[in-house]
Formats: C-alpha cells, structure tokens, sequence
C-alpha cells in the first residue's frame, strides 16, 4: 500500500456512510474490528473505562439493518450525515506491526427532520491489508467535547 | 396570571389516579412549582461519597434548579452547601468534581470560605467596620444545607427545612440500595468514572415512568433489541459462546406474559420497582470467581438472597432510578418543563471482579447513551409525547391499566408486572410534595 491508497481509503470509508451504503461500509471491517468512541481524554481503556460506543461487527451490523427497519421510529424521517475531513496524516506505514494509523481532523454533521448538529473531533483509523486490500482494526472518534451531553447520535462519524 | 401556585387544589385536581392532566408534562408554571415544592420537599440524590475520598475534594449538582456543592472537609465529614457567592452570587465551584484545598475562594472579590462553607477571610476587610456587616447572612458564608444523609455511600439531601425524615420518606425502598451495595464482597460501592450523559427534549417525569413501563418493550424497542435478536439467530453459528452484549439485548423482547408474572412492588411516597420475581436481568452469565467471593464475604445463604434478588428498576421518587444488580443509577435531571438531562453512573462494586464493572459499563453505553439505539426508541416516544400533548382534542393522560377503584394510596403491595400502579403512585406522592405546606405559605403570605 502506497500513502494514497491509505488516504484514500479513510475517505472512501466516510464516502460509504454520507452515502449510505451500509453493506459497503461493514464490509471495510476486519472480522475483528471495532468502531470505538471513548468517553474521555486521551482514553486508554475501552472495556473498563465508560465509552458512548465499543462496537464489533455483529453489534454494527444490528446498528445498520435497525436503520431500515419497518418499526424503527426514530429513523422516521430518515437522518441524513455529512463528513467534512482534514487531509488525514499518516502516522504510521506499518513498518513494525503491519498496522497503518492513521488521525483525521473532522466536522461531522447529523441532521433528522428539521434538526441539524455539528461534532468535530479526530478520527484515528489502524487499518490491516488482508487479500490484497485494506481492511479495519479500529475506528476511534475522539469529539472534543466527549462529556457534553448530547442528544441522538443515530448514524455514524 | 397565576393558575396554580398557592392553589392546592387545582393542583391535586390534575391527578385522578387513572389519569393525569398533560399540564404536569407541559405547563410551565407547574414545572416552576415543582421547583419550588416538590424538589425541595424531597430527598434529592446528589453525589456518590467515594466521589469525596480526599479532604478538599468536592462535587457539584442540582437540586431541582438550584446549585449545591458537597465537600469533604478537614474534620471527615461531607457538608451540602449552596454553591452560590453570599456576595454577589457568583457560583463558587464550577466543575462537576475537583479539589480545592484547604478552602474555597470566589474567583470575583476573592471571599474564602472554609470547606464546611463558613466564611474565612475577605480582603481590605476594614472596609466592612461598623457597617453592621456581621448581622448580614452573608457573614455566615456558604449556606448550609443541614439536612443531608448518606446512606450506602449515597448522598441525599432535603432542601426544605421541615418534611419528612430520610427514613420516613423511603422506607422499604432503600432495600434495593441495600441489595446492589451488598454485591460487593466488601459490602461497598465505588465511583471511578463519570456518567454517561444524554440530553432529552421532553419532561423529566416522562422518563421516570418509563422505568417502570413494562409494556413498551417489546414494541418500541422492536427495532433495536428485536433486530438484535434476530442478527444473532442469523449469525450464531459462527460464535462458540453468546457474546455479553446479545445477553444484555436479548430480554428486552421479552413477551407481556413474562413482565406480567414478574411483578411490580409499589411503596409509599412514589417509589417502587419492576423485577419482583424476574428480571430482565436474571439470567446473564456467571462471572468466574464471583459466586466464591460472595460466599466467602457473606456465606452460603446469604450470599444467594443477594444474587436471588435480581430487582430490575427501581424508582426513587422523585428522580433518580436504580438498577442494583447491573449498579446503574440514573439521574433525570430537569433543566424546563421540555428539557431534561440525564446522567447514567456505573458503580464499581469494590472487591468484586472487573468483569461486573464491564457488564454495567457496556449496559450502560447500550442503553443510556446518546449514541444508544435503545435511547434512540424511547426518545423517539418521549419527543412524540410532548408534541402530541399539545392538542386540545384531549387533555388527559391515560393510566388505567389494572387500576382499581379506591386504590390505596400510601401502601407496599406487588401486583401485576404489566400495572401502570407504580405510575400513578409517582403521581399521588407527585400531589403530596406539590402541595406540602403551600397552604401554609399562602396563609403566612396574606
Ligand atoms: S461575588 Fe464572590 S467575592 Fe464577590
Ligand atoms: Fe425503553
């Protein structure tokens, strides 16, 4: 992998959700992976220490087939996300461990009927190559105000 | 104009039992009464003591819309203080916890006040000679709040200067409190992270009565918890054991006839709980090493009452619920009569193992968190609910399910887990400390 393929892929990542393209999307994970947003600074634990989201594939997968769901309310209307991205920096190619991290500088926008909220924050991606093509260990969200209280966030950032 | 203050009994008309008029959600003028009655009639939770190890250390909170701090001060004891400046105002601490040292200092005129709240210095204090100063409250310092009672760790305070006693007022109820601390080997709980916090359009009281509201699951939760069940039937053959998140989802799909046999208890002054014999809760994996410690601590019977009792929510009137055998307590923090915020605690059960604090601290992200697809689908409703009541075409809310006629007001008694009985229990202990002494301060007033 080459540095653009890396940055590419991370924007290719948020293309998938902005466009809801679900399928698409889980599919960038590695069957390991995790969607992680912690809940404090700089936080080191996400199992025993409080998070808003430690997630696998199977608890994504609930996640994305809840938002077409028949009875699934609060999706109607439908919401709509929007990601505007930082170049992302390359902090590491991998050298050692065959892990590629990446951290992004965002503004990510959800909007719900007439409703519309703004987050911003950092997005770090360790992304592993399996087959030939690159796939998701971890996905972090850091938002900058972590402990505000926020109402809905129902799609992804 | 003034529909209801100083009017007990348009007050007490807008409770029937089976019904409730929508101005308890909606009207402003009862939710500015219920910051002037019923908060400070009641015992308000407002902190953890493991959150005050230190001397120095302090945590702020509200109590109805009024500011207090508790600090832990030199002499080991906990002091509830208003956190206002007695000189101008001025909030005197400001972030949810800290430490202050040996005092507080007013960051506006640089007043100090010892951490009991009394006034320690004021610069160029001449300025205040044979100016009658010491008759002023101010000279007092911090307001004392002096009735305070700590229960379990627990910090609960009375704003008001007469009501009923601590013991008085919850009575049986602190047996679930009782219950999530006695999980602890060491009989203790401990605070070591802060809550999960989640901002609601709708009033506070829409979210006590879900906690006992046993008959939305399976429907409004269709969408998160039915759809995990159904990931997992799909998806199980790939994994060797049932992962602790599908154990955590899964029973909210729980069927009518399981919350009807598991029984809700009601208790006087508004509290009760659902889970009386089963849970949505009953049922998780044991965690390895914990049954021994529990017997070890406590002994065979004993420890196996504990883990029997496997309560589901508890409602401590007027806002707080608890959930022992997760050790989640909720916190509806009402910010208008359409805004409520709610903060979510993990308690650690000390001596316990960390797989027990992974457990509620995962319920607690699935269920109370902003980013929570179960918090999705009850906001949903709540957002709907204060719009929908609005209207004119009807202005009741209807809580008829298994009421009966005289049903008794201030009583312990289990009854059908599908009842809407501890709902309508909030609201008659709701028309007791609305109205508590507004009679009497009306007729001081005149
Ligand atoms: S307002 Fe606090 S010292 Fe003046
Ligand atoms: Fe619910």
């Amino acid at each position: 992998m080459n540095r653009d393929d890396l940055i590419d892929f991370v924007y290719d990542e948020a293309a998938a959700i902005d466009q809801m393209r679900w399928n698409d999307w889980l599919a960038l994970y590695h069957k390991d992976g995790r969607y992680w947003m912690p809940l404090e600074w700089q936080q080191e634990d996400p199992i025993l220490q409080p998070s808003l989201m430690y997630e696998d594939r199977l608890l994504l997968t609930v996640r994305v087939e809840r938002l077409t769901g028949e009875r699934t309310f609060s999706q109607k209307p439908k919401s709509r996300c929007h990601h505007l991205m930082e170049r992302p920096r390359i902090l590491s190619m991998g050298e050692d461990d065959g892990v590629y991290k990446l951290r992004t500088s965002f503004i990510y926008t959800e909007t719900r009927g007439d409703l519309l909220e703004r987050f911003s924050g950092w997005v770090s991606h360790e992304l592993v190559e399996v087959d030939g093509a690159l796939q998701i260990m971890l996905k972090r969200i850091d938002l900058i105000n972590f402990d505000a209280p926020f109402s809905n966030i129902q799609l992804f950032i | 104009m003034d529909r209801y203050r100083g009017n007990s009994q348009a007050i007490a008309e807008l409770v029937k039992g089976h019904a409730v008029h929508r101005d308890v959600y909606v009207d402003k003028e009862i939710f500015e009464l219920e910051m002037e009655q019923l908060f400070p009639n009641s015992w308000i939770y407002i902190g953890h003591e493991s959150q005050l190890k230190n001397t120095g250390d302090f945590i702020t909170s509200k109590i109805g819309n009024q500011p207090v701090l508790a600090s832990r001060h030199r002499d080991g004891q906990v002091y509830v203080l208003h956190n206002r400046c007695p000189h101008k105002g001025v909030k005197i601490a400001s972030e949810a916890c800290g430490n202050t040292g040996k005092f507080f200092r007013c960051p506006y005129h640089a007043w100090s006040f010892k951490t009991d709240g009394s006034l320690l210095a004021i610069p160029l204090k001449k300025g205040y000679e044979g100016t009658g100063f010491d008759t002023d409250q101010a000279a007092k310092g911090l307001k004392r709040i002096e009735n305070v009672k700590i229960y379990r760790g627990l910090i609960f305070v009375r704003l008001a200067e007469e009501g009923l006693s601590f013991e008085e007022f919850f009575g049986d109820a602190l047996s679930t409190i009782d219950n999530m601390a006695d999980r602890s080997p060491e009989g203790e709980l401990e605070v070591i992270s802060q809550p999960i916090r989640y901002m609601h359009t709708c009033n506070w009281k829409m979210l006590v009565e879900n906690q006992t509201d046993t008959c939305h699951p399976m429907v409004a939760h269709e969408s998160s918890a039915g759809t995990a069940v159904s990931v997992w039937e799909r998806e199980k053959d790939n994994f060797t054991e049932t992962p602790m998140a599908v154990q955590l989802y899964a029973p909210f799909m729980s069927p009518y006839e399981f919350y009807e046999g598991a029984g809700i208890r009601v208790w006087p002054n508004g509290h009760g709980h659902t889970g009386v014999s089963g849970s949505i809760h009953q049922d998780y994996e044991d965690v390895d090493g914990y049954q021994d410690m529990m017997v070890e601590a406590y002994g065979k019977e004993r420890a196996a009452e504990i883990l029997g009792d496997i309560r589901h929510n508890t409602i401590y009137f007027p806002n707080i619920m608890v959930k022992g055998p997760v050790g989640i307590l909720r916190n509806f923090i009402p910010l208008g009569v359409d805004k409520t915020l709610v903060e979510s605690w993990v308690f650690k059960l000390k001596g316990a193992p960390d797989k027990l604090y992974e457990r509620g601290l995962m319920y607690n992200r699935f269920i109370n968190a902003p980013t929570s697809i179960v918090g999705h689908d009850d906001l949903e409703m709540y957002e709907r609910a204060q719009e929908g009541l609005l209207s004119n075409g009807n202005e009741w809310v209807n809580l008829r399910r298994l009421w009966e006629d005289d049903e008794p007001e201030e009583t312990t008694e289990v009854v059908n887990g599908t009842s809407e009985r501890q709902m309508r229990n909030q609201f008659y202990a709701w028309r007791k400390f609305m109205v508590q002494n507004m009679d009497k301060a009306v007729e001081a007033a005149e």
